[in-house]
């Protein structure tokens, strides 16, 4: 069957909602974070189609954005879940209760 | 030929996806960082084959080098252990699992029969000459601003892992 601008798309939804499963049933929170990234990359992947099968390179200039984004956003949250394992030596979200110790 | 190597690395992505969420061999984060690592890559060569070679370049550059490095650096620094398995609270993973499926199910449907892919032609061609003329002409000030928000982060992660967090 000849690939088109579906196949890519279908691709995509199903990426994204690993992603989410990965979000809902892990309770590691690194695990969660990589679930993240990889609803991210699944956002990627749509825009590159479009921009791909729409003649429009606005859209990978977004993808450029986000990656560039996500790149902070790792840092940062990697930061935070560190400090976060300095104090409570757990990454596991159901002991992350409370936000007082 | 370009079908081929579709099905190829779309089939990569979606198996090493899977395995990062749910592997049912390993619970050890370090595994699901490789495969992750692993659906990115095949990701790369999907955007290969969409024409965007510049957006495949940095794919594998910032999220397979940058990313993924720190993510295995994190691991390896909070020596974590082998995911004890707890007792699984079923109504909420059971409520889940419907909830993003008929999410999957939805849309993936919605797309295939949007018939937005029959009377378009793949056209645009992502190189770095016409991507870099783009973003130093029109994108000139979010350009910009993301230089500001990496410098922001920056210093964001520099303070928070200071030794005495207050």
């Amino acid at each position: 069957m000849h690939v088109t601008l579906e196949h890519y798309l279908v691709v995509s939804t199903a990426l994204f909602c690993l992603g989410a499963f990965g979000v809902i049933l892990r309770r590691n929170l690194l695990v969660m974070y990589m679930s993240l990234e990889l609803m991210l990359n699944a956002a990627n992947l749509a825009l590159v189609a479009f921009s791909r099968y729409q003649n429009n390179l606005n859209g990978q200039i977004m993808v450029f954005f986000i990656i560039t984004v996500a790149a902070a956003e790792v840092a940062v949250g990697l930061a935070l879940i560190v400090a976060l394992y300095r104090k409570r030596q757990t990454a596991h979200v159901e002991e992350l209760t409370r936000m007082k110790s | 030929m370009h079908d081929l190597f579709f099905y190829l690395f779309a089939g990569l992505a979606l198996l090493c996806g899977f395995l990062v969420v749910a592997n049912p061999f390993s619970r050890n984060p370090v595994t699901s960082a490789m495969f992750l690592v692993l659906t990115i890559v095949s990701l790369a060569g999907l955007f290969v084959l969409l024409h965007a070679f510049f957006l495949a370049a940095v794919q594998i550059m910032v999220y397979a080098g940058a990313v993924m490095v720190l993510f295995l650096f994190v691991i390896m620094l909070l020596d974590l252990k082998e995911e004890v398995r707890r007792h699984f609270k079923l109504a909420g993973a059971v409520a889940g699992v419907v909830a993003v499926g008929a999410l999957l199910a939805l849309v993936g449907r919605a797309v295939w029969s949007s018939g937005l892919g029959a009377q378009l032609a793949p056209r645009a061609e992502g190189t770095t000459p016409a991507l870099g003329r783009l973003l130093f002409t029109q994108y000139l000030l979010p350009f910009e601003i993301v230089s500001v928000l990496l410098l922001v982060a920056m210093v964001g992660v520099i303070l928070l892992s200071k030794k005495d967090l207050r």
